[in-house]
């Protein structure tokens, strides 16, 4: 890194990993790599307590799935010496690490990794060694939630994504699971419940299913953390605890009708828990999972979904058959908020507005599983 | 007793070993082997074998050119194993 470098735009892609690095003015951009040259990389996540310490996710396609740590800003890095691996009695495997959250700000070197299929785990030493989260791994009820993860997975393998941590306690946990659905645990994890409450499942035999459902990207608040946010396989959805509210709530009926509220990612203003970004796709007859019409737009809210408001000037106009994945999507921290989204197609595009303008930052890179902020 | 053999290690592998391609472990047993691999090149082994003790999808064990599954296929003097990383997709 130089001495003016401000933000990293950390990009994980099936071929390798992408560093986007600006200055303050996010204004002058450079791209360093690929790292892990041709391995499948899911995501790649720079630690905000040191802003020093990257952890990654990779694996090339032959061999199992591993966890890699760099402190020089990808320079070096170092393979965990005990990655992520099911306890025995899971009877299962890990077949790629999918997700990666650093720890509450008061536990610096705490991680939390999601696996497909679904499992979760923490490493104290800053990626070095990852234990199992038992409390979830083996819970009893474990195999009801996930399903069988030969038979009810999705494509790509069934994963426990959208770790959150509660910036006012550490112990509370969200997790989201596709398919599972949202839970969560006030104990660090030692036991769970179900958060589905509100949530459609069409694609469920009971609509009231205590879980079962495929959110496909869930956030919470990093300030006002009673606020979450989630992108479902079934719409757009807030819920707000404030008031002891521990239901769903659909915004995305707000969202014009001709869009619809099928999407991955979901995006939250780092300050005001009304701004939200999402990224609407394709999700009739046969599911496309792309821009919707070829025209990708993302859409933004600014008092939290009940109105959204079409993003797409700089984008394309026609052609843009494009897919946002869930990671794929994210914001910095500065003012102007500054978005940024990578697609399947290989291209890093970013808002420095708050989504009111758009510019391709990158193009021509491999399929992007992942875009994360960093501030240097 | 102990084995020494020469081991072929397909490119993904390299990774672990500065590129070198044929590189020797000891030990009686196909299990053995690949423990020693990991001794020498810390992390190989979890690459192969996964944390239920079964053989990745992809990665193939040939005894002197004989497919091998079983991690307790034993091994004798003058042995070759060669480990293939099979076809996994583009």
């Amino acid at each position: 890194m130089k001495r003016n470098d401000a933000l990293v735009i950390s990009v994980g892609t099936r071929k390798g990993a992408f560093l986007l690095v600006a200055d303050q003015a996010r204004q002058k951009w450079r791209a360093e790599g690929p790292h892990f040259y041709g391995q499948i990389v899911n995501h790649i996540v720079l630690d905000p307590r040191d802003r020093k310490t990257m952890v990654a996710a990779a694996r090339p396609g032959h061999l199992g799935p591993s966890v890699f740590r760099s402190t020089d800003f990808g320079a070096t890095w170092q393979e965990s010496k005990q990655p992520p691996a099911f306890p025995e009695a899971v009877g299962l495997s890990i077949g790629h690490v999918f997700w990666l959250t650093p720890g509450h700000a008061s536990q610096p070197g705490a991680w939390y990794a999601g696996t497909s299929p679904q499992g979760l785990f923490v490493s104290r030493d800053a990626g070095d060694t990852w234990h199992s989260v038992d409390g979830f791994n083996l819970h009893p009820k474990r195999r009801d939630w996930c399903g069988d993860p030969t038979q009810d997975a999705p494509p790509d393998g069934a994963t426990l994504h959208s770790i959150n941590i509660d910036s006012r306690d550490p112990k509370h946990l969200i997790i989201g699971m596709s398919a599972g659905g949202v839970f969560e645990s006030r104990d660090a994890g030692a036991t769970w419940s179900p958060l589905n409450a509100g949530c459609a499942g069409d694609f469920l035999p009971d609509p009231n299913q205590e879980y079962g459902h495929d959110p496909h990207c869930v956030r919470m608040h990093r300030e006002y953390s009673q606020v979450m946010y989630h992108q479902n396989h079934c719409g757009i959805y807030r819920l707000d605890d404030q008031a002891g509210a521990r239901r769903w709530t659909r915004i995305g009926n707000n969202m014009p009708e001709a869009i619809g509220d099928i999407g991955f990612p979901m995006v939250l203003h780092p300050r005001d828990p009304k701004k939200l970004w999402v990224f609407p796709m394709d999700g009739g007859t046969v599911w496309p999972r792309v821009s919707i019409g070829g025209k990708p737009a993302v859409y933004g809210s600014a008092d939290a979904g009940e109105s959204w408001k079409r993003l797409d000037k700089g984008l394309p106009k026609v052609h843009g058959w494009f897919t946002v994945k869930r990671q794929a999507m994210c914001a910095d921290d500065f003012d102007d908020v500054g978005l940024y989204f990578g697609t399947t197609s290989g291209e890093v595009w970013a808002s420095f507005n708050e989504g009111r303008d758009w510019h391709c930052l990158m193009q021509h890179l491999p399929h992007i599983y992942s875009v994360e902020a960093g501030r240097l | 007793m102990t084995i020494t053999v020469p081991v072929n290690l397909p490119t993904p592998l390299t990774l672990y070993t500065d590129g070198q391609r044929d590189v020797s472990a000891t030990g009686t047993s196909l299990d053995a082997l690949l423990t020693d691999l990991d001794r020498q090149f810390p992390g190989m082994r979890f690459r192969m074998i996964d944390e239920q003790g079964r053989g990745r999808a992809h990665m193939k064990f040939f005894i002197n050119g004989q497919l091998h599954r079983d991690l307790d296929a034993n091994i004798r003097e003058g042995d070759r194993l060669m480990i293939v990383a099979a076809i996994s997709g583009g």
